[in-house]
């Protein structure tokens, strides 16, 4: 397996995009990366796009199709192919162009992620994001997506001490780091005060405890690492590209104080890249509600198991702390528009690697991580990139 | 002739309750009064997620537990309301899945105000008697509904029992049943209303009176019996009034009434009621207890049984509904509409 | 929810079927094809097995903001219930304050109303649970 690298990136704005179809993302994103890498459209081999739910939001399916013929490349008549991992979509996209040349199958490939969300009402969009957790037997009784997460928090809060308080630091701290992102979908601070007193959604979750409905796109090329250094000045190079798997179910899981997909996954890169979590300097982690947030740096081995929330306290994964987590804003800040994460993520590594994060940017970025997760952690992709 | 009688029994009421006295406050009506000339305090509102399929199902399911019969060898299943779930699609084969009698069973619902439970009691017997069935499921279960503001609110209320009949290890024996049938439009509610309509004065004496005591008097003349004889008696209770005025009329002392009246404290369950308060009473029978049962179906008619109690319930794991009626939440008029369904 | 959909989960929903692994002798809810722990072993040796309904709240949340068929019964409890039998189900808790839900308590099913397709179309009854006496 030859070794792979990203040579261009590009992201949309995220938010509540009014004049935008998701086609017109989707175009716009892939462009957008397709000129940072500096290739012509004749350079590639294959895409792969990101979407969860295309086909109920806007009643488009046939994703790959869609991409080649906005992208002006359907004459090229390229390998073009549709992922689906609920949130974790855009992630896995990844990981499937990184096996395509990885393994040799093709040379250049476009990896993108897009979702449109805002053409249907709120309620509508909800029910949408419920078909990410087990419809028979979670939905349909009545469960909805926060009220997953919000399982799992009660049961941490249960287990380990973890606080409201502990909980809405992480919004705090992703909507500060957020203020600083323009293409974020807001870029206002709050205070812990704000969340506790934001509504109820599922108990323990207030509103703005969750990430919001966002439309948005995002997109990378990929290349092998040879030849990324014909093509960019900083080539960044994938360490390490794994994905898990785990029961969509949250009665199926093996505990509900973690979610064991991260776990595998991180495993799976770890050994990849050669790498203990100490040799992760910041990362970009699935925040889709605060308590993920603070499992994720639990089973990313960031810090043991049921001190997440003390972590918080401590100032740990802040802008200027000693493991920065979330510096684009994370999803709760910078929006979620769930095909697209898993590809943003990996655009706000290459901007941190690259000293292009502008006024977020950290001190220490030589290896950064991203975790993106599927409904309540049915699926995990993790990568780990380098600036070369 | 072969006997048919009650092999098991259970009823349900649901746990939420609205105070008379609460409805009144909505309405400028003092509640005090309207309570003390109903004779209902307070009646059962069903959970949001509650009707007459959930309802009669958790009857049956404790009249089939315990019983202790394999639910398979039920034969017949009917569920009588007047407000079964669908207009059409039967609330009985709900009932037979839910307690495994299906596939080899007879079922149909009934229709007839609030005696539609004590009707398929009678079919039951029916089918038991000639040997068609092992045993048979008669279920009474309403979630009434009156308009808000009339009069009926006040009253009417939620909650089912149900009967297996058969013709071994009977707990009770069904001597004699009786029915006094006429045709008289004292309460009705057309297809696709909500609400009923009635006759308000109407419904007193040429109505529930006119049926219940001519029914009961049949009875008693045909089985050569005195109000006296029995040791309980049960009779529809739309209100806690009418009953004791028609036990009155009928020579039923207060103490006979008692113990199978329910509905000062749960309202009048309809097609539950009769039912409900029957199984207060087998709550309590001892062995050779004698008990009297006159229903009142609007529309109208009423069943009336006599009923001897065996040596079996001593054994029987009684279904103790007045301990299932005290644990209740309290509601105010709003939560009540919500419960209602009325802010779906 | 289609009919056909609805109805072919009735044993699963009215009287809680599951499936019991003849090779390890574990529960599980909703019914499996394959046993995840014995997994090629288990190829035809699961077996229709009723749970009794029993089970140990695991955790639980309040929903405030209800999915599209539950708006007008917010807010309403739903726990992670851990049966008697060793797997977990999920379900809504009824008739309980929602205030004296907790971590331990332990529950029964019951018989309830799940879902209605509008008031024409068919309606969904599914278990739920409340405190076990």
């Amino acid at each position: 397996m030859r070794e792979v690298a990203v040579i261009g990136s590009g992201v949309t704005k995220f938010g509540e995009l009014w004049d935008k179809s998701l086609a017109g993302l989707v175009a716009e994103a892939g462009i957008s990366a397709i000129m940072d890498a500096g290739i012509d459209g004749t350079d590639i081999d294959a895409m792969y796009i990101g979407g969860m739910s295309a086909g109920r939001f806007v009643g488009q399916e046939h994703l790959g199709s869609l991409a080649a013929e906005v992208s002006g490349l359907s004459e090229l008549h390229i390998s073009s192919t549709r992922v689906e991992a609920a949130c974790a979509s855009g992630g896995l996209a990844l990981h499937s162009g990184y096996l395509a040349v990885a393994s040799g199958a093709y040379d250049m490939v476009v990896v993108g992620g897009a979702e449109k969300m805002t053409d249907v009402v709120g309620k509508e969009a909800t029910n949408i994001l419920a078909s990410a957790a087990d419809r028979e037997w979670e939905a349909f009784l009545g469960v909805t997506f926060p009220g997953l997460y919000a399982l799992m928090a009660r049961y941490h809060m249960h287990k380990y001490g973890t606080t409201s308080e502990q909980l809405a630091k992480v919004a705090v701290k992703n909507h500060y780091n957020g203020s600083f992102n323009p293409k974020a979908q807001y870029n206002r601070k709050i205070t812990v005060e704000d969340v506790l007193n934001s509504t109820m959604v599922a108990d323990p979750l207030h509103l703005l405890d969750c990430s919001p409905i966002t439309d948005g796109a995002a997109a990378v090329v990929i290349t092998s690492l040879d030849k990324a250094k014909e093509y960019a000045e900083e080539p960044i190079k994938i360490l390490a590209s794994a994905q898990a798997s785990d029961s969509i179910s949250l009665a199926g899981r093996s505990r509900l104080d973690a979610l064991p997909a991260t776990t595998a996954a991180a495993s799976k890169a770890y050994r990849q890249a050669g790498l203990e979590p100490s040799g992760i300097d910041f990362a970009e982690v699935h925040d889709c509600f605060t308590i993920a947030e603070i499992m994720a740096i639990e089973d990313l081995g960031f810090v043991n198991k049921g001190e997440g929330g003390k972590a918080m306290d401590e100032g740990l994964t802040e802008l200027d702390g000693k493991l920065p987590i979330n510096t684009s804003g994370g999803l709760k800040s910078k929006g979620h528009p769930v095909g697209a994460t898993g590809i943003a993520q990996i655009h706000e590594l290459i901007l941190q690697l690259k000293g292009k994060a502008d006024k977020r940017q950290i001190e220490k970025a030589e290896v950064g991580m991203a975790h993106n997760i599927g409904g309540s952690g049915g699926t995990a992709v993790i990568h780990i990139m380098e600036a070369i | 002739m072969e006997k048919a009688g009650i092999v098991g029994y259970g009823g349900y009421v649901p746990k939420y309750r609205i105070k008379a006295d609460e409805i009144a406050r909505v309405w400028g009506k003092n509640g005090k009064s309207v309570s003390a000339g109903l004779g209902v305090y307070e009646k059962s509102v069903p959970g949001i997620d509650e009707d007459t399929a959930t309802i009669s199902v958790e009857a049956a399911r404790r009249a089939v537990y315990s019983s202790g019969i394999d639910p398979k060898e039920i034969g017949a299943v009917y569920v009588g309301s007047e407000s079964h779930p669908y207009a059409v699609k039967p609330t009985a084969t709900i009932v037979g899945e839910a307690i495994g009698a299906t596939p080899d069973m007879t079922a149909a619902d009934y229709e007839f105000a609030c005696k539609a439970g004590t009707a398929a009691i009678q079919t039951c017997m029916g089918l038991v008697i000639s040997d068609m069935v092992k045993y048979g499921l008669a279920i009474g279960t309403d979630v009434s509904q009156a308009a808000p503001g009339d009069a009926l609110e006040y009253a009417a209320s939620a909650g089912g029992a149900a009967y297996i009949i058969g013709k071994d290890n009977m707990i009770a024996v069904i001597n004699e049943t009786v029915s006094y049938t006429t045709d008289t439009p004292d309460f009705w509610r057309r297809e696709g209303e909500p609400y009923p309509g009635h006759g308000e004065r109407f419904t007193g004496e040429p109505a529930y009176f006119r049926h219940v005591i001519s029914s009961t008097k049949k009875l008693m003349n045909k089985m050569g019996t005195e109000s006296p004889d029995y040791t309980y008696a049960v009779f529809h209770q739309p209100n806690g009034k009418f009953p004791m005025r028609a036990a009155k009329r009928l020579g039923f002392s207060k103490e006979q009434m008692e113990e199978g009246l329910l509905s000062p404290i749960i309202g009048n369950t309809y097609s539950g009621s009769t039912p409900l308060g029957l199984s207060a009473i087998l709550d309590v029978a001892q062995p050779g207890d004698r008990i009297l049962v006159t229903s009142y179906g609007s529309g109208a008619g009423s069943d009336s049984f006599d009923i001897t109690v065996t040596d079996k319930i001593e054994n029987y794991p009684r279904n103790n509904i007045r301990k299932m009626i005290e644990d209740k939440v309290y509601l105010d008029y709003a939560f009540y509409m919500k419960h209602r369904g009325e802010f779906k | 929810m289609g009919v056909a959909r609805y109805w072919r989960e009735i044993p699963q929903r009215y009287n809680l079927m599951g499936t019991k692994c003849k090779s390890c002798g574990k529960v599980y809810f909703p019914p499996k094809a394959i046993c995840p722990s014995c997994r090629r072993k288990s190829v035809g040796k699961m077996e229709d097995y009723k749970l009794k309904g029993t089970g140990t709240i695991e955790t639980y949340t309040i929903i405030y903001a209800p999915p599209p068929y539950f708006e007008g019964e917010e807010p309403y409890a739903i726990a992670l219930i851990k049966m008697d039998e060793g797997c977990n189900m999920m379900g809504q808790i009824v008739d309980c304050e929602l205030g004296e839900i907790h971590i331990g308590m332990k529950v029964e099913s019951c018989f309830r109303r799940i879902e209605e397709d509008g008031s024409s179309g068919a309606i969904q009854y599914g278990y739920k649970f409340r405190k076990a006496e």
